[in-house]
């Protein structure tokens, strides 16, 4: 009796391995590095310029132990941070603009480990220290500005069509249009119906006011969801343009429900500088300078962006705006002032070909666009005081440059200020365009030091607590004790294990979950061997164990299953650092069922099963 | 038989105790509610540590003269570590560094240990889902219990932990100790314990109404909660050794954690004895009630 079979035995034995397989990346140390990527985010890191940069090393006489290329970075290790910092320098010095680098840790798993998938697990925000944004996309702006350029199309379709109308507008991100006479009303009715189908629905709901020859356009649920889901990604993509621009290493940019943004900034130390490239809702518009024969109501008034007293006058109609820019860098003219060269797609280029011919000698004026938002408080219908937010725009000319020639995909602009003006301007113009405007809803910098310190006292809990806990139940139980200790460690590496396989985030308040599943792994334990005691009132010694375990079971089960529906329900409603609780709670369930229902009952069963026993000490 | 201890002779007045709490818990959460952290009210807190301490009050003259009137400064375990919060309410997103320019330009050195902003959107979304996901997990509890149990079990598990949850809210109203997302973390933990412990309890109180059949039922409840004493006194041992070492040794950031959970156990366990076993007495659980004529656990007994 208690006896395992050897299939048993080898399970227990396969789980243990593969748990101390993907467990070990962990106590391996980090190692200090860098990562090298070409700036223009479009171009991997190659052979050459990993020639290039073990050349440079190597004549500055500087020390590292590796580096090699993988993905499109190339990684060079160092054995201390010294090093590291002094030879970012010396890099960063040679290349300038040309790659970006930034500072890392990286894992010194040996590479039969990393064959075998196995890598150390991820450390949140708040262990490791960084920044954390959440940015909400404004899908109104993103409405109103396909709602304009659907105005424009449609008044040109009925000027064609020969629909007359009095009245046009945007009103309540709805297109208004008044028309002349019934037939026209009829037509355009006709028009916008043909128009709307789509695939899985219509894009327009059309509110029909034929008393008043008025029909209202607004976009259908479907066709918002359309716009919505365009302007995120959309703004994803950018977000990670950017996030790349500032060299981090480990960054995550994550769309977050309908219409928000995480970005998360490991290691970074500088949240203000992060925010104001990524903040940074700019972009830019090229417009010619109006003349003598531009229409008043065709051009617009604006001021510069570096002097707010000198003002100039640009046609309304855009040239080019700034997502059509593919790449931007900054160089030096002639006489040795910074400027910025800028390559436009092949749609851009002709744009502004066909903008440039027969313009030679206007000037042509580059807008920068800015994203900026108020707070008002205000009073609402309950008549409690609320936050108001509302965005606005703002445009400045930030460079007015004669045109010498037609320009095409590639041309540059002069007197942009110091190169390092001219260099953020460059930043700006390669990461690209917005497709809708953002804003901050939330924002977490844990500091490195808080992040140190967080790591430190959450294993000083967890060994803390477990010592407790172990000798507890050694004093307490004895052999059986010994058995369920046995367990506990045995629970902690398969949670380990599990975490890094699974890439899971450890969070301070997962570091918690752990010590809490400590707590609770004894429970299955203690009920088994509770039942063990009753059960030897009336039994011999191994009956007792063999029911003690199987009625244990039932308990053990219900009590765990419903423990795991709340841990569940945590991960669902759950963000960042309480996702993280769920997620070791929920491991640690299973994980503490599976020892003490497989472990502890293998030891068990090695030291007692198939004896004579006549008494049992428990 | 063998009832060392008459559990349900106390039935009456611990019934009253429960009640008296309760109340105090419901009244004080109404007119005071609970001290909101910056999760759920939304604003900005800076965390920062001096090389030399300094007094609140200097901070605190300091912020004000700089337009920062309300803000909330606080020592933050040592009296190294200073915790400053601002109820700012126009989303301002830069608070933040605002604050650590203003105090880094006075004459001690200061390191930026946090910043942190919540939009007041983001806030209130943030108090709606934890509201909802705690009603979530106990109608699927009640659910899961109903199933496996009997339905007066699956209230009696709803109201041990409803009496939990409100009780823990409670106290965390009346002290105005902080309520933040990690402590709402605890909570739902809270509810997974006390359930554990309900279960376990129910289990025994099932078993014994199918196997033993000359007892009245208030002797049944008595007689299973005598057998499964010992167990809920170790296991509410080990989980509070743990939770007292991440209290004590854990750090600042998860002190209402530990704090939330100790309470949690502690309650959790006198609800699994009490409210539990009051509820089934006075939903007047039969034998009937529970009679099978195969036990389900049966399925699992050949299972190791």
């Amino acid at each position: 009796m208690n006896k395992f079979s050897i299939y048993q035995y080898l399970l227990i034995l396969v789980i243990l391995t593969l748990g101390f397989i993907y467990a070990l990346p962990n106590i391996y140390p980090t190692q200090p590095s860098i990562q090298v990527a070409y700036t223009d985010s479009g171009k991997s890191a190659d052979q050459a310029l990993l020639v290039e940069l073990k050349d440079i090393l190597s004549q500055s006489e500087s020390e590292y132990d590796e580096i090699f290329l993988r993905e499109n970075k190339i990684v060079v290790k160092f054995d201390d941070v010294n090093k590291q910092l002094a030879s970012k320098t010396i890099l960063q010095n040679a290349l300038l603009d040309k790659v970006i680098i930034a500072l890392n840790l990286e894992p010194s798993t040996p590479q039969w480990l990393k064959n075998l998938g196995g890598n150390p697990v991820k450390l949140g925000l708040d262990l490791s220290g960084g920044v954390h944004f959440l940015l909400e996309v404004d899908i109104d702006t993103a409405q109103l500005g396909r709602l304009e350029l659907l105005l424009d199309s449609y008044r040109t379709t009925f000027k064609d069509e020969r629909i007359s109308y009095d009245k046009s507008s945007i009103k309540d991100l709805a297109l208004f249009f008044q028309f002349s006479d019934k037939s026209s009303y009829n037509k355009a009715l006709k028009k916008y119906k043909e128009d709307s189908p789509l695939i899985n629905g219509v894009q327009y709901v059309i509110t029909e006011r034929p008393s008043s020859n008025t029909l209202l356009l607004e976009y259908s649920d479907i066709a918002l969801r359309e716009i919505r889901d365009y302007a995120v990604g959309q703004n994803l993509v950018t977000l990670r343009n950017r996030v790349n621009e500032l060299g981090v290493s480990e960054p995550i940019v994550q769309r977050q429900g309908a219409n928000r943004i995480v970005v998360e900034l490991p290691g970074v130390q500088d949240p203000t500088a992060a925010k104001k490239i990524i903040g940074k809702t700019a972009n830019l518009e090229f417009r010619l300078e109006a003349n003598s024969r531009t229409s008043p109501l065709r051009k617009e008034k604006f001021n510069f962006k570096d002097n707010e007293f000198q003002t100039a006058f640009l046609e309304k109609a855009v040239v080019v705006s700034g997502d059509r820019v593919t790449n931007a860098n900054t160089g030096f003219d002639e006489s040795g002032f910074a400027q910025v060269n800028i390559t436009l797609d092949m749609e851009g280029g002709r744009a502004l070909q066909k903008a440039t011919t027969g313009n030679i000698g206007r000037r042509l004026g580059v807008l920068f666009v800015e994203q900026k938002n108020k707070s008002e408080l205000v009073t609402n219908d309950l008549g409690e005081k609320i936050i108001e937010q509302t965005s606005y725009i703002e445009k400045n000319i930030i460079s007015l440059a004669t045109v010498q020639a037609v320009l095409g995909t590639s041309f540059r602009i002069t007197g942009v200020g110091s190169p390092a003006e001219a260099s953020e301007l460059a930043l700006l113009l390669r990461a690209g365009a917005l497709a809708a405007p953002m804003k901050f809803v939330e924002e977490r910098t844990v500091g490195p030091s808080l992040g140190k310190e967080n790591i430190e006292l959450g294993i000083r809990s967890i060994v803390i607590g477990f010592s407790m806990v172990v000798l507890f139940m050694f004093f307490y139980y004895r052999v059986f004790g010994l058995a369920a200790n046995f367990s506990l460690v045995i629970n902690l590496v398969l949670i380990t294990g599990i975490m890094s396989l699974l890439g899971a985030t450890l969070t301070l308040p997962g570091i918690a979950g752990i010590v809490l599943t400590v707590g609770m792994a004894v429970d299955a334990n203690v009920l088994i061997f509770s039942r063990i005691r009753e059960e030897l009132k009336e039994k011999d010694p191994q009956l007792a164990i063999k029911d003690g375990f199987s009625r244990a079971f039932v308990t053990i089960f219900d009590a765990n299953v419903t423990t795991l529906i709340a841990a569940l329900i945590l991960y669902v409603i759950g963000t960042g650092p309480i996702k993280g609780f769920a997620i070791t709670l929920s491991i640690g369930i299973v994980t503490s069922m599976f020892t003490a229902i497989m472990c502890t009952r293998g030891i068990v069963n090695l030291v007692y099963g198939n004896k004579n026993i006549k008494t049992l000490k428990i | 038989m063998d009832i060392r201890f008459r559990f349900m002779k106390f039935r009456k007045i611990a019934a009253t105790i429960s009640a008296a709490v309760l109340i105090v818990s419901i009244l004080s959460l109404s007119f005071r509610g609970l001290n909101l952290g910056l999760d759920f009210s939304g604003g900005t807190l800076v965390e920062v540590t001096y090389d030399k301490p300094v007094s609140l009050e200097s901070i605190r003259d300091n912020l004000s003269d700089n337009g920062y009137a309300d803000s909330q400064v606080v020592n933050f375990g040592t009296n190294l570590d200073v915790l400053i919060k601002v109820a700012d309410l126009d989303g301002n997103s830069s608070v933040g560094e605002d604050i650590f320019n203003i105090l880094n330009s006075s004459e001690s050195t200061i390191d930026l240990k946090r910043v942190e902003f919540v939009g007041p959107q983001v806030g209130e979304e943030l108090r709606d889902q934890g509201g909802l996901g705690m009603l979530v997990a106990l109608f699927m509890i009640l659910l899961y219990v109903a199933f496996r149990f009997q339905y007066k079990f699956g209230l009696g598990a709803v109201a041990a932990l409803g009496h939990d949850v409100i009780i823990i809210l409670g106290c965390f109203s009346v002290f105005a100790w902080d309520f933040d997302l990690t402590v709402l973390a605890a909570l739902l933990a809270v509810i997974g314990y006390s359930l554990n412990d309900t279960i376990v309890v129910s289990d025994r109180i099932r078993e014994n109404f199918r196997t033993e059949r000359v007892l009245e039922p208030l002797d049944m409840i008595d007689l299973s909660l005598n057998q499964t004493l010992s167990r809920t006194i170790i296991t509410s041992l080990t989980t509070l050794l743990v939770l007292f070492a991440l209290f004590f040794f854990g750090g600042e950031l998860i002190k209402g954690f530990s704090l939330a959970l100790i309470l949690g156990v502690l309650v959790g366990t006198y609800s699994s004895i009490y409210v539990v076993a009051n509820m089934l007495l006075s939903l007047n659980l039969t034998q009937e009630d529970l009679a099978l004529p195969e036990p389900e656990g049966a399925d699992f007994d050949h299972m190791p």
